[in-house]
């Protein structure tokens, strides 16, 4: 039984929003890099979604692309997190007012 | 539509788990359940390599990073996940906000999205999932990689090079004073036998 696009793309905003309202609400870093990934996937998932329905590989092609970015942005959010907890044992992004005018 | 339905409330709650577990480890867990229920639902669409990219990249990468860090961050030190706990002072803004923001995405959504169908089960016939010609297929996907989007696969190496390097540049050099005391190499008489020779 077909399941409308629409349906998908509701899941991939509703998706999108609780990862961004992870990232907005919480301050442990790591909570927040979490989020940042749930929003990743939750565009992966409107990419995939739009590429079956449409027969077209691009869709795959990006979300692949994304998967890889993704990669590397959780590799370096980590280091900023291992890099500011070396530092100060900071547990609360807003603890971390070095650049603070 | 009936697995859709149950995977997309699994991958709803585990992601609302996900932003609101107290510990950050349970977050962990929640995302495990997130991508794994993705991979699935992107099986339900045609997308076997994606699935098993998901399932190796992030699960098995991504994820396996943040407990390395989360065990890393919390030994020897106090546990990560202490601090105050403003969880319920923020959870009803933050519950309006993702309200805002997903009726703002859908009403974006709903005059662009056409009205198509989109098969939900895994409507590939099996034993043709790698051959050409079947949509999503490896064989397909690797095509159009190494032709159509040769140049944004090459860009990806740059970016993945330039991650590597500034991953090193900020976690690589440690605290001299805290990190680098100076380890005595022991001498060979101190070290213990390998083998406990039987006197």
């Amino acid at each position: 039984m077909p399941v409308p696009l629409i349906n998908y793309i509701a899941l991939s905003a509703l998706i999108f929003m609780i990862g961004a309202t992870g990232v907005v609400a919480r301050r442990n870093p790591l909570v927040m890099l979490m989020g940042i990934e749930l929003m990743w996937n939750a565009a992966n998932l409107a990419f995939i979604a739009y590429a079956r329905a449409y027969l077209n590989n691009a869709g795959h092609i990006f979300a692949f692309l994304v998967i890889t970015v993704a990669a590397a942005e959780a590799a370096i959010g980590l280091a900023v997190v291992v890099a500011l907890f070396r530092r100060s044992e900071i547990v609360d992004v807003d603890d971390v007012a070095i650049l603070k005018g | 539509m009936t697995t859709f339905v149950v995977l997309a409330v699994l991958i709803v709650a585990s992601a609302a788990f996900v932003v609101s577990a107290r510990r950050t480890v349970y977050g962990v867990i929640g995302l495990l359940v997130n991508f794994f229920c993705l991979a699935v639902m992107y099986l339900t669409l045609d997308a076997e390599f994606l699935a098993v990219i998901q399932v190796i990249v992030y699960s098995g990468a991504i994820l396996m990073l943040f407990v390395f860090v989360i065990a890393l961050l919390s030994s020897g030190v106090r546990p990560f996940s202490v601090g105050p706990n403003r969880l319920p002072h923020v959870l009803v803004p933050a519950t309006i906000l993702a309200a805002i923001g997903f009726a703002g995405l859908m009403y974006v959504f709903a005059n662009d999205v056409p009205t198509r169908q989109v098969a939900s089960d895994v409507s590939s016939i099996a034993g043709n999932v790698g051959e050409a010609g079947v949509f999503g297929s490896v064989a397909d996907f690797g095509r159009a990689l190494f032709t159509t989007y040769l140049l944004p696969f090459e860009a990806t190496a740059f970016v993945l090079m330039i991650a590597v390097i500034g991953v090193i540049a900020i976690a690589g050099d440690v605290d001299p004073p805290r990190f680098a005391s100076p380890r005595r190499k022991p001498d060979r008489s101190e070290r213990e036998p390998i083998l406990k020779e039987p006197s």
